[in-house]
């Protein structure tokens, strides 16, 4: 291997008292792909700033490109997780200025340009404005910029953020041709999936480095430890949580019909008569994942038994739908965001809006919570009709948005005094419900830290803590797991799991295909449209079908049921 | 009641639990006040003037000795030729030159009429003209007593001044009652303007808008937190006044505190309606100097509204500072009577229920 081209050593970095990184090192090697993954809040961007020359570090021996960073920046490509593009300006207008902006010669521009338009399959869109492109085109658009002028160091924040999963395919094709040419990469990423592409991972987690190496050096050790159990005879949550409440279990995920385990290190591998889960039940070895290594870096996941769960009441059963989309269609203008949706979802079900950014996902959502009046169609939410019962509709969901939208700047126990007083919580009630809040979600040392200022996982514990206080029938969550580490997700969906027993029904929009597999059911949204619906196996039974594929995963159904879609647009347009 | 008076109480701590922005409600309004109070000089003090004195009588001498003793004046420089005179006004060294011609004094001495020429720099013209109207009354007053008969049969007995509601013309009477209208104004839409601009930006508004909270109840707690710190700060300029500044508070303390409720109002009802309209922080930010300044110049405090244009006296009509203004100034000066504060103050109450309203209204309306 030939030398690195950038390499780091003993970095440390703090901002006001927190250490974001701490005592890293990492190498850039050329002509691969050097993934820097972690969840956010890790310290991925403070690294890659760092060798971008944007900021220095308070120690650590650093080298870029042979020299100090930012003294070689003509061999140097950065692409920022944002603003790295002018919304304002066409494709082609951000590519001059970045060539400008480069220096690259007039004369040389024209090849160039054209090259990466190619490239990037943006030719037909040149005289488009940024800002009105899609996630996955701007993404494109901003490898382009980078590559302007060839750099020998690329290095890229969280490019696959906000992109769907056809889009994550072609960005990563794209840059597997650019190690070719010998370009070494630093790709950053919050999805553990995207970590078994790279050539070598770094594995961040709060400002340390859990892990250094090839991702099979990370999954060899979990690899006979991973086993997938079907035909049990329980309902599959009930299934999990029991497994999961086993000592030789540290894991384990729920994929459609089947469930996932990973097993303790030095335990035997349970079979189907330990399991004791009825006689149908079989065992098998599933392939070990970068997450499973992960999980077991950290110590393993959460048991199974939620606290939540317990305590929450039983929702009553119901022969009514908890949720109802009739026909649902937004139109902004002259443009429709959704056209005609419908589904019902029965009381303790989970139930998964899927589709890439921009379909009209997070529009038929908000149409159902309240914030968008339907232009046609109706829907109710637990009984009560959307237009003539907004707010006893509102009173009965719980929300939870992707970005936390708790107030930062209030302490925590004043975020859970207000939204105890918002949901009409009563003044013994709310105490209560504080406290067994407080207690569930271990929040009782920060109670006074302002919510802005809590890590991650506890936002994310005060956000579900603040959407279920008033014990709702109903939950509405959007991208609620995005950017979390591996842990505080599994225990999210445990609790999640165990208020669906209870007979929560949730409504969860996302573009994480392992939170598509905990679904009852899911729909696949894309041009404003359903395009598909079913349970998860039925999904991806439909995929293996189009495909060929044998045992496609969820992200395999999602880009095989779009490319049909395509497809039959394409048959139509042409007839 | 539950749910509003959650919203208070969250509304509340946004504003006061960060200590630097407890400061900033109080601190500024306060060096405001102080500042304005100090700067905002109507009449002129501290003038420098020069004097060429050509004729180098008494008369002459006496009357510069007068110019001296007046506290409008405080440094009189002596020249010798026009060149220099030039130059003391050109470098802006005097505001004003007064020139004796070399028959000066024998002409005053003869009774005959003498002239006193006085060059003003007509760069500063409102400063010089309050400068020669003081020179003017010197000049007067010496005359008439050097020919006390003349002026007695000539029947120019002068005329007795007395300045109703602020005998010593201080200007700090007007422009104080005046400045808590402005300060308030300033602060008041401020704060609310960032309050829903605010939530918007930082993610936190669909969160409300899917909990069981009504639009009122939103917008009520939204208000409270502005209300209750113009009032604190009005209360406060009330202390201030007479206590620092010397200047009375004649009228009915019920009467102020019911017009400064109402102005208050009015002013959350702009602000309210810029937060509505605005996406982020600093479109609010914008708004609210947009809305500010009209209704600062509007107010007739900067210039009196009976100079204005008559389309835009007419548009003053819109402007709440306007009403209050009266409103303050004669709780202030002249103990203004009920009847008259009712006068001023239902233009007052429309103008707050309508942008209330309206802002009710663009809130449902921003929505989507």
């Amino acid at each position: 291997m030939s030398a690195a081209v950038a390499s780091a050593k003993g970095v440390v970095k703090r901002f006001e008292g927190v250490t974001a990184l701490d005592g890293v090192a990492i190498d850039v090697a050329p002509g691969r792909i050097t993934g820097l993954v972690g969840p956010d809040g890790a310290g991925k961007t403070t690294l890659i700033r760092i060798l971008a020359g944007l900021m220095e570090a308070d120690e650590g021996e650093i080298a870029v490109l042979g020299g100090p960073p930012g003294a070689a920046l003509d061999d140097l490509g950065y692409m920022p997780q944002r603003f790295g593009l002018y919304e304002d300006l066409t494709v082609a207008e951000n590519l001059t200025l970045y060539a400008e902006l480069r220096g690259l010669p007039r004369d040389e521009r024209q090849p160039v340009f054209e090259r990466l338009l190619d490239f990037t399959d943006l030719k037909r869109f040149q005289a488009r404005l940024a800002g009105k492109l899609s996630g996955g085109m701007k993404q494109k658009l901003g490898l382009a910029c980078a590559l302007v002028k060839t750099p020998k160091l690329l290095l890229l924040d969280e490019p696959g953020v906000g992109v769907d999963p056809i889009s994550r395919h072609e960005l990563w094709a794209m840059v597997g041709e650019l190690t070719a040419e010998g370009i070494g990469v630093l790709w950053s990423t919050a999805y553990l999936d995207e970590a078994e592409k790279c050539d070598t991972v770094y594995l961040l987690s709060e400002g340390t480095l859990l892990f250094e190496g090839p991702p099979g050096d990370l999954t060899g050790p979990v690899a006979d430890r991973v086993i997938r159990v079907t035909g049990f005879e329980a309902r599959r949550r009930q299934f999990l949580t029991e497994a999961l409440d086993r000592e030789d279990v540290i894991d384990g995920t729920i994929q459609g019909r089947s469930v996932r385990l990973l097993i303790r290190d030095g335990r035997e591998t349970p079979d189907a008569a330990t399991l004791d889960a009825g006689p149908d039940t079989q065992v098998e070895p599933a392939g070990p994942r970068f997450e499973d290594g992960f999980i077991e870096r950290l110590g393993g996941g959460p048991r199974g038994t939620s606290a939540l769960a317990e305590r929450y009441r039983e929702i009553p059963p119901s022969d009514t739908p908890m949720i109802e989309a009739n026909g649902l269609t937004r139109r902004f203008g002259d443009f429709t965001a959704a056209r005609d949706m419908n589904f019902s979802i029965p009381r303790g079900q989970i139930f998964g809006l899927l589709g890439p950014n921009g379909a009209g996902k997070s529009t038929t959502f908000k149409m159902l919570c309240g914030l968008l009046t339907p232009s046609e169609g109706t829907g109710a939410v637990a009984g009560n009709d959307l237009r003539r019962a907004a707010a006893d509709a509102r009173a009965s969901l719980g929300y939870m948005a992707q970005k936390f939208s708790l107030y930062g700047d209030l302490s925590v126990r004043q975020n859970l005094d207000f939204f105890a007083g918002a949901y009409d919580l009563g003044r013994s009630e709310a105490a209560q419900a504080i406290e067994a809040m407080t207690e569930i979600f271990d929040l009782g040392e920060r109670m006074n830290v302002n919510a802005g200022t809590l890590p991650l996982g506890f936002k994310q514990r005060l956000a579900l803590a603040c959407a279920v206080m008033h014990e709702p029938p109903v939950l509405f969550l959007d991208e609620p797991t995005s950017g979390v580490d591996p842990v505080t997700r599994r225990e999210f969906w445990t609790h999640i799991n165990g208020l669906v027993e209870k007979g929560v029904t949730v409504l969860v929009t996302t573009h994480f295909m392992d939170e598509a597999e905990y679904c009852d059911e899911v729909t696949l949204i894309y041009r404003a449209e359903q395009i598909a619906s079913g349970t998860p196996d039925a999904l991806k039974a439909r995929a293996a079908e189009l495909s060929g594929a044998a045992d496609p995963t969820m992200e395999d159904a999602f880009i095989a049921l779009i490319e049909d879609s395509d497809r039959a647009r394409e048959l139509e347009a042409a007839a | 009641m539950r749910r509003l008076s959650a919203m208070i109480v969250k509304e509340m701590w946004a504003l006061l639990r960060d200590p630097k922005s407890r400061i900033v409600l109080v601190v500024p309004p306060l060096l405001q006040l102080f500042i304005f109070s100090y700067a905002t000089t109507l009449d002129v003090k501290n003038v420098d003037v020069a004097v060429l004195d050509r004729s180098g009588g008494v008369h002459a001498a006496e009357f510069m000795a007068r110019v001296a003793g007046s506290p409008s004046f405080r440094d009189i420089r002596r020249l010798s030729s026009t060149d220099e005179l030039e130059q003391a006004i050109d470098g802006q060294e005097v505001i004003a030159a007064l020139v004796f011609d070399p028959d000066f004094d024998a002409r005053v001495t003869r009774g005959e009429p003498a002239t006193i020429g006085v060059v003003l720099d007509g760069r500063r013209s409102n400063a010089a003209q309050i400068v020669s109207g003081y020179l003017s009354a010197i000049a007067g007053g010496y005359g008439a007593e050097l020919l006390p008969r003349r002026a007695a049969e000539a029947g120019t007995a002068g005329s007795v001044v007395t300045n109703w509601y602020n005998p010593s013309l201080d200007y700090i009477w007007f422009t104080l009652p005046s400045l808590v209208a402005i300060i308030v104004a300033v602060a008041g839409i401020a704060i609310t303007s960032q309050s829903v601009a605010r939530e918007r930006e930082l993610g936190t508004f669909d969160q409300l808008m899917v909990s069981p909270l009504r639009v009122h109840e939103i917008l009520i707690g939204k208000m409270v937190p502005p209300f209750l710190v113009g009032m604190f700060n009005g209360s406060l300029y009330l202390v201030i006044a007479p206590l620092v500044f010397g200047v009375p508070f004649t009228g009915s303390y019920l009467l102020f505190f019911l017009a400064l409720a109402v102005y208050l109002l009015a002013l959350i009802g702009v602000g309210m309606l810029v937060s509505a309209a605005s996406a982020t922080q600093q479109q609010a930010f914008l708004g609210s100097f947009l809305a500010t300044v009209p209704l600062i110049l509007l107010s007739g405090y900067a210039a009196p509204i009976d100079n204005m244009p008559g389309w835009l006296q007419t548009v003053t009509y819109a402007d709440p500072a306007r009403y209050f203004l009266i409103l303050v100034q004669g709780l202030f000066l002249k103990a203004m009577p009920a009847a008259q504060v009712f006068q001023q103050l239902w233009p007052l109450v429309v103008i707050a229920c309508a942008t209330l309203a309206a802002s009710a209204w663009l809130f449902r309306a921003r929505m989507e």
